[in-house]
């Protein structure tokens, strides 16, 4: 006969301990994960992912200088630049929620997969609670997408694609820059003034996403105005060459040259376009005209005299003169001795903007956060009074239409300010249909517990 | 027929251009067999040669302008270049203006010393290898060149302008009966066709009309003969990569107007190249050089909105489907000769 070492009292004891084991794992994980990456020492990490390589790398320096600025600022380091004329007084420049700030650097290399890539790892390595920077739609969307999986924030950088907050909005992305609806919306009027209505445009446009949404906005406000769209031609992303796209044109009947590129793909589409006699051509009886919707700093100087005369638009330029801009390149110039960018602008303003909404909300908890981001009104950070709408998580300002400058002085004003749009005139209902209609939807806020 | 005409000369230019890095990769691999990834980069490297003369002539001391404010509200600080405080101001615009075409004086040099240090420092340790640990090393080389390019002259293209004199464009349809402003040719453009035509010429010449040329022809077709008659055929052959180093250099200089120049635009280049060497036949330079031109114009006629519309993304795979076609129907190539590559 077997003899058994079971007794009630031992069974009860081991029944105890084991349950008490097995719940201690999911008492630590619940009170460690009451949402993704919950700073926990004295410290807390916000992650800039810019592209370091590539062709936008130089756009992705000046990104991160503005970053490690306002990381400065939010130390109580530095002149505080736009902290001292930000709206909002609830950062005190002792970090976030009395947490210093530090940072990790990631780099998109402006590709999507590469963009995700150094996201995840910033995530799950460097346990950032936040993901600000990109200097490309693809890639904004890509990780937007990301963070709304992983429970974190995206403040995005230099995207303009209509889709970054329309048919692809997330409930855990926020976009400061303004959208290719924006640029046509201020654009209409100037050109309308400038050249006319009876107008006839040919569109050149860079074959993805941010591409395809800024022409059909173009299309629909030059029509708006009663121009005639005469073509639209899709073209590679880095052609290098677009010699064969541009001289269809001259013998198209278009008068207007609209060229939706960006970076490079800009610069060497319209300095070909200069080339090819454009500028001083006429057609229909007019002079022919060429617009570049979307500019940046860094690639007006880099296609030079080419562009002078020619109009864009711009989220914030370095020229303007109210508090916040001032206080902004008084910082930054002094730092690095030049005037920022505006995608420098954009990716120091959101950093700001995290960091007042986690100390307004009292949480680093994404929901929080973004609950404190919604609806939020606020001015002096450079772009005058400015709206966080709730329903797609886009920001509200004026828009600044730009004019290739006739006598540069130096190579960072290239561009001049036209006109200063006033937010209502680019205002849009949240379902427009260029920004996904009825369907689109932010969906639920992801705090990753 | 005018839309004919203007995607033909669109084609030349750009075929221009692919042909002559594409007779560099046919000099290299018929003499040293050597697949060699890293010729873009020597074409990048030749249009930074004309940025870095550009940036020599515009080196500058500074002058304050009382008159005008910086950014920050302090006085203006205007560059002035040493080249007109030096030459006078006519002469030292003339230089700034012209440094385009003069920095071809300094392209061959440099370019020969670029290549005979990648020949002698790198590839000839590969000649015996397998194609593909050329292709690789080669390709890593081509890496390796451009990030450093990019380090010093940063990642955004760079205005390279032609000098003022070929600024604007011709009318070229007016030469053929055409109304005016009908077919429009900026003037660098030809240019650009007419260098690659001297070039192509020259590198012919050479090879056919020189003792030089004639044992180098004579190493491409048995090397083994040549340096049993007691040749050093190793020696001309370093040289040939010098030469086409050189050509893929001037290339590179003389394409800066077309194209700004920026750190990746050797390897846009690379892959149609080789694509074009296949086509024309590996070894065979006139089948380089005709590939390069049809394919040039392929690609520009892919381009118009008439085929496009019937065939969406023709533009971007013409070339690898002639390709294929090619290959298909003529497995060596155009031009390509019995034995290259078959063993």
């Amino acid at each position: 006969m077997s003899k058994s070492n079971f007794t009630r009292r031992g069974l009860l004891k081991t029944g105890a301990v084991s349950g008490a084991g097995l719940a201690l794992p999911t008492i630590f994980t619940s009170a460690a994960s009451a949402f993704t990456n919950e700073p926990t020492g004295g410290t807390v990490t916000l992650g800039f992912n810019v592209p370091q390589t590539g062709p936008y790398a130089d756009e992705g320096l000046d990104e991160l200088r503005a970053q490690e600025l306002a990381v400065e600022h939010l130390n109580g380091m530095g002149d505080g630049g736009m902290l001292n004329t930000f709206s909002s007084q609830a950062l005190e420049g002792n970090g976030i929620l009395g947490k210093k700030v530090q940072f990790v650097t990631g780099d998109t290399q402006t590709k999507s997969d590469a963009a995700r890539a150094s996201a995840k790892s910033m995530i799950e390595k460097d346990g950032v609670t936040m993901i600000n920077g990109g200097s490309s739609s693809g890639v904004a969307i890509a990780v937007q997408g990301l963070c709304q999986e992983a429970g974190i924030i995206f403040m995005a950088g230099l995207t303009h694609s209509n889709d970054t907050t329309g048919k692809d909005r997330k409930a855990n992305g926020f976009r400061h820059f303004f959208n290719g609806y924006m640029s046509g919306a201020a654009l209409g009027p100037v050109l309308k003034n400038a050249y006319g209505t009876d107008r006839r445009a040919y569109h050149l446009t860079a074959d993805y996403t941010w591409g395809w949404t800024q022409q059909e906005s173009i299309q629909a406000s030059t029509e708006a105005i009663g121009w005639e769209t005469v073509n639209n031609v899709l073209t590679p992303v880095g052609a290098g060459d677009f010699s064969s796209y541009i001289t269809p044109v001259l013998n198209s009947g278009a008068d207007v040259l609209i060229l939706n590129h960006y970076g490079g793909d800009m610069v060497n589409s319209l300095t070909q376009a200069v080339q090819f006699g454009l500028r001083d051509a006429q057609a229909n009886g007019k002079d022919f005209e060429i617009v570049v919707p979307l500019y940046s700093e860094l690639m007006a100087a880099g296609a030079g005299e080419n562009i002078k005369g020619v109009y864009g638009s711009m989220n914030w330029n370095w020229q303007l003169s109210d508090a916040g801009t001032q206080a902004f390149v008084k910082s930054f110039g002094e730092k690095y001795g030049r005037p920022p960018s505006n995608s420098a602008h954009t990716c120091y303003v959101q950093t700001l903007l995290y960091a007042d909404a986690v100390t307004r909300a009292g949480s680093f908890n994404p929901c929080a956060v973004a609950e404190a981001l919604e609806g939020f009104e606020f001015d002096g950070l450079g772009n005058g009074p400015t709206l966080y709408r709730a329903e797609d998580h886009q920001c509200f300002k004026d828009v600044l239409v730009m004019k290739g400058a006739e006598n540069p002085t130096t190579e960072y004003d290239t561009l001049e300010i036209v006109e200063q749009t006033p937010v209502e005139q680019v205002m849009y209902e949240p379902n427009h249909p260029m920004f996904g209609g009825d369907e689109a939807s932010l969906g639920e806020c992801n705090d990753g517990a | 027929m005018d839309a004919i005409i203007l995607q033909i000369l669109n084609g030349l230019d750009k075929g221009s251009a692919y042909a002559l890095i594409a007779l560099g990769l046919t000099l290299i691999f018929g003499t040293l067999g050597v697949v060699n990834f890293a010729h873009g980069a020597l074409f990048m490297i030749g249009a930074f040669v004309a940025v870095t003369l550009q940036r020599i002539f515009g080196l500058s001391y500074e002058e304050v302008d009382p008159d005008k404010t910086d950014f920050l509200g302090n006085p203006l600080v205007v560059d002035k270049p040493y080249v007109e405080k030096w030459f006078g101001a006519d002469f030292g615009a003339w230089l700034i203006d012209w440094s385009v075409p003069l920095a071809i004086i300094a392209a061959i040099p440099v370019m020969l010393i670029v290549g005979f240090v990648m020949e002698r420092g790198l590839i000839k340790h590969f000649y015996k290898r397998p194609h593909a640990d050329q292709i690789l090393v080669t390709f890593g080389l081509a890496i390796v060149l451009q990030e450093l390019i990019k380090y010093f002259f940063g990642a955004n293209p760079i205005q390279t302008g032609a000098p003022d004199a070929f600024a604007g464009s011709m009318d070229f349809g007016v030469l053929l009966g055409f109304d005016p402003n009908v077919i429009i040719y900026p003037y660098w453009r030809l240019v650009y066709f007419l260098f690659a035509a001297l070039v192509i010429g020259g590198v012919f010449a050479f090879l056919q009309f020189t003792t030089f040329g004639m044992v180098v022809r004579a190493g491409m077709a048995d090397r083994e003969t040549v340096g049993l008659l007691g040749i050093n055929i190793d020696k001309r052959f370093t040289l040939m990569f010098g030469l086409a180093a050189a050509v893929a250099g001037v290339a590179g200089v003389m394409y800066t107007p077309i194209l700004a120049p920026n750190y990746h635009m050797g390897m846009d280049f690379l892959v149609l190249s080789f694509v074009v060497v296949v086509v024309g036949g590996m070894g065979s330079l006139p089948g380089a050089v005709a590939a390069g031109f049809l394919l040039g114009i392929l690609q520009s006629f892919a381009s118009m909105n008439e085929i496009k519309s019937l065939i969406p993304g023709i533009d971007q795979v013409i070339i690898y489907l002639v390709a294929i076609l090619i290959l298909l129907t003529r497995p060596r190539g155009l031009l390509g000769r019995a034995g290259v590559m078959e063993d």
